[in-house]
């Protein structure tokens, strides 16, 4: 919660930056977002590569704990389907791709607005920043209601840091590995998943 | 796109190599940290600046609402299913 705190305070510093509009125009050039993002890629991918409690995590795993992740996919794009009845404004490809953000903001946010707009990149931070919020405070109630897996479904890639606290707590320790494997696969496939979306999805 | 997702990859091959080295993940994860926040400044900048987002800032928040709330229910239920079926009866 700390770190969301400080990473809204930094995005909303920019935003009155930008507001203000005293800024030298060489800052609001999108290069540097751009280089700025390959950089950010580069370092989440050796931060996957090089984590290798992870991958031994990944390694000791049942087939059957894939499900979780799976469903979670799954579940997230018909849910996000179904979100698009509401949202006229909104394209179903740009919808599928904010919500493969599952919660993970930072980097959602990021690609969406470097691929598509910055609009959309917006209601990517926000819904991701929602979905972790949202997960924080109903764990309680969605693992009473829909039973152990409900709190990681909810939490998608968030299961793995910020809401794994709340997640082992009322799931139970023995939920707290599925918890993070589940994030861990989630947090990998997000650039993937989102990229793939914005720009195979444009061709159908 | 490919280049991104080029980018990505050789960021992991270079983890796998450097990994076995604990210092690695500690100084990414700072790095990491800084390149998001920078980032996500810089995206406030191009926000604060666009006077079109700027003026849909509330609809573009409940969009964003919306979707988390439909990608929760969805998730939630799907893992329902896969909890009876598959980790209930141990």
């Amino acid at each position: 919660m700390k770190g969301t705190l400080i990473l809204i305070t930094f995005f909303a510093s920019g935003i009155l930056l930008g507001i203000s509009g005293n800024l030298p125009h060489i800052l609001i050039s999108s290069v540097w977002s751009n280089y700025a993002l390959y950089v950010l890629m580069f370092l989440a991918g050796i931060g996957i590569g090089a984590d290798r409690k992870s991958w031994h995590l990944i390694r000791a795993m049942h087939v059957k704990i894939f499900l979780v992740p799976a469903g979670i996919i799954i579940g997230t794009f018909a849910g996000a389907t179904v979100s698009s009845l509401f949202l006229p404004a909104l394209h179903l490809r740009e919808i599928l791709a904010v919500a493969a953000g599952f919660g993970y903001y930072s980097l959602s946010s990021i690609i969406i607005s470097d691929l598509h707009s910055e609009a959309l990149g917006v209601v990517a931070l926000a819904s991701n920043i929602f979905r972790e919020m949202i997960t924080l405070l109903t764990v309680p109630l969605l693992v009473k209601y829909f039973g152990n897996l409900a709190g990681i479904a909810s939490g998608g890639a968030t299961s793995m840091d910020t809401t794994l606290p709340v997640i082992s707590k009322y799931s139970g320790k023995e939920y707290t590995v599925i918890s993070l494997f589940n994030g861990i696969i989630l947090t990998i496939l997000v650039p993937f998943l989102v990229t793939f979306i914005l720009k195979v999805g444009k061709l159908i | 796109m490919v280049i991104i997702l080029l980018i990505m990859l050789s960021g992991v091959i270079f983890g796998i190599v450097f990994g076995r080295y604990p210092l690695t993940l500690k100084i990414n994860d700072k790095l990491l940290n800084v390149a998001i926040c920078i980032l996500l400044m810089l995206l406030g900048i191009a926000v604060g600046s666009n006077e079109k987002i700027i003026a849909n800032l509330y609809s573009i928040g409940l969009q964003g609402f919306i979707i988390s709330l439909g990608a929760i229910a969805g998730s939630v239920a799907f893992c329902y299913v896969i909890y009876k079926a598959f980790f209930q009866l141990k």
